[in-house]
C-alpha cells in the first residue's frame, strides 16, 4: 500500500478529523477492497468487508497506539473481517492461528514436472489463463490464501504480513511456501495442456 | 507430463525454496541449491516454474486497481463522509 497513507497525521486521525480520515480512505480503500475480493472471491462480500473495516477503524482510531503503521493496522482489520466471513461460510475452516509445519516429503508427493516457463509470454497471460490464475487462488485453503494475497499480490514484506495477521514470521513463511507450491502445481497441470507434446517431460 | 520422484535431498530442498527465491537464504544454502539443480532436472524445473508462478501473479497484480465508483459512493455514505465525495 502506498506510503502517502502512512504520512497522514496520526494525531489528526486520532482526534477524529474527518478530512484526514477521508484522505486515509481515499489512499487505502482500493487496496483494502482488492485484498477482500481476493480472499473472498465475491464482490458483495468484499464491499461489506470494506465498509466494516473503515467503520471499525474510525471507532478504534482514538485508541490506536501506532505500534504498526496505520496501513498494516487497516489490513489487519480487513483480513480479520474477511476471515470471519470465510468461517461463517465454512465453519470447519482451519483457524489462521493453527501452527503449520512443512513436510517436504508429503509436499513433493505427486508433484507435476512440466516446464511451462518455455511457453511464450503471450500464452502465459491470455485472458483465459488470467481467469485460471484467479480461480487457483480461490481454491487455496483460506489460511494459505490470505498469506499469499498479502505477500505476493499486495507486495507486503514477511514482517508486515506477520504483523497484520498476528502470526510469527516462520508461520507466515511456511504458509507462503505451501501456497506457492500449490499454485505452481495447479499452473503446471493447466499449462501442460497448452504445451506441444514433444516439449513435455 | 510426469511426476517428480524426489530423493530425500530433493524434498529437503523444497523447504528452502521460498527463501531462496525471495533472496532471503544464506549464501551457503543458496550455493547448495544451485549445485543440486545443476544435476537434477526435476528440481531445476520446480525452481523455475515456482519462480514463474510468482512472477505471473505479480504481473497480474501490478495493474493499478481503482475502487469502483459505486463502491466508493456507498462507502462514503456509510461513513457519513458524503460531503467529501467529489474530492476523490
Amino acid at each position: 500500500m502506498n506510503e502517502t497513507a502512512n504520512n497522514i497525521s496520526l494525531e489528526s486521525l486520532k482526534i477524529g478529523d474527518r478530512e484526514a480520515f477521508t484522505r486515509l480512505v481515499d489512499e487505502t480503500s482500493s487496496h483494502i477492497y482488492r485484498v477482500a475480493l481476493q480472499i473472498l472471491g465475491d464482490e458483495q462480500d468484499a464491499e461489506d468487508v470494506l465498509q466494516e473495516t473503515y467503520i471499525k477503524a474510525f471507532r478504534a482510531l482514538p485508541e490506536f497506539e501506532g505500534r504498526s503503521s496505520v496501513t498494516t493496522w487497516l489490513y489487519r482489520i480487513a483480513v480479520n473481517e474477511a476471515l470471519m466471513l470465510v468461517r461463517k461460510r465454512k465453519p470447519q475452516t482451519i483457524s489462521i492461528d493453527e501452527n503449520p509445519s512443512f513436510d517436504g516429503e508429503a509436499e513433493s508427493e505427486g508433484m507435476e514436472i512440466v516446464d511451462f516457463c518455455c511457453l511464450p509470454e503471450g500464452e502465459l497471460l491470455t485472458s483465459e489463463s488470467r481467469e485460471f490464475l484467479e480461480r487457483a487462488i480461490q481454491n487455496l485453503p483460506a489460511n494459505l490464501r490470505v498469506v499469499f494475497v498479502m505477500r505476493d499480490l499486495e507486495g507486503m514484506s514477511i514482517q508486515e504480513t506477520s504483523e497484520a495477521l498476528g502470526l510469527s514470521d516462520n508461520n507466515v513463511k511456511t504458509r507462503l511456501l505451501r501456497a506457492r507450491l500449490r499454485l505452481r502445481q495447479e499452473l503446471s497441470v493447466y499449462f501442460s495442456g497448452k504445451m506441444p507434446e514433444v516439449s513435455q517431460r | 507430463m510426469s511426476n517428480h520422484n524426489h530423493s530425500p535431498k530433493c524434498s529437503q530442498l523444497l523447504g528452502s525454496l521460498s527463501d531462496y527465491i525471495d533472496g532471503d537464504l544464506q549464501a551457503e544454502l543458496c550455493a547448495e541449491i544451485e549445485e543440486h539443480v545443476k544435476d537434477c532436472d526435476n528440481c531445476r524445473i520446480v525452481v523455475n516454474t515456482l519462480k514463474k508462478t510468482i512472477e505471473l501473479y505479480e504481473q497480474t497484480s501490478n495493474q493499478p486497481s481503482e475502487l469502483p465508483e459505486k463502491v466508493r459512493e456507498k462507502l462514503f455514505l456509510k461513513l457519513n463522509l458524503e460531503d467529501y465525495l467529489k474530492k476523490g
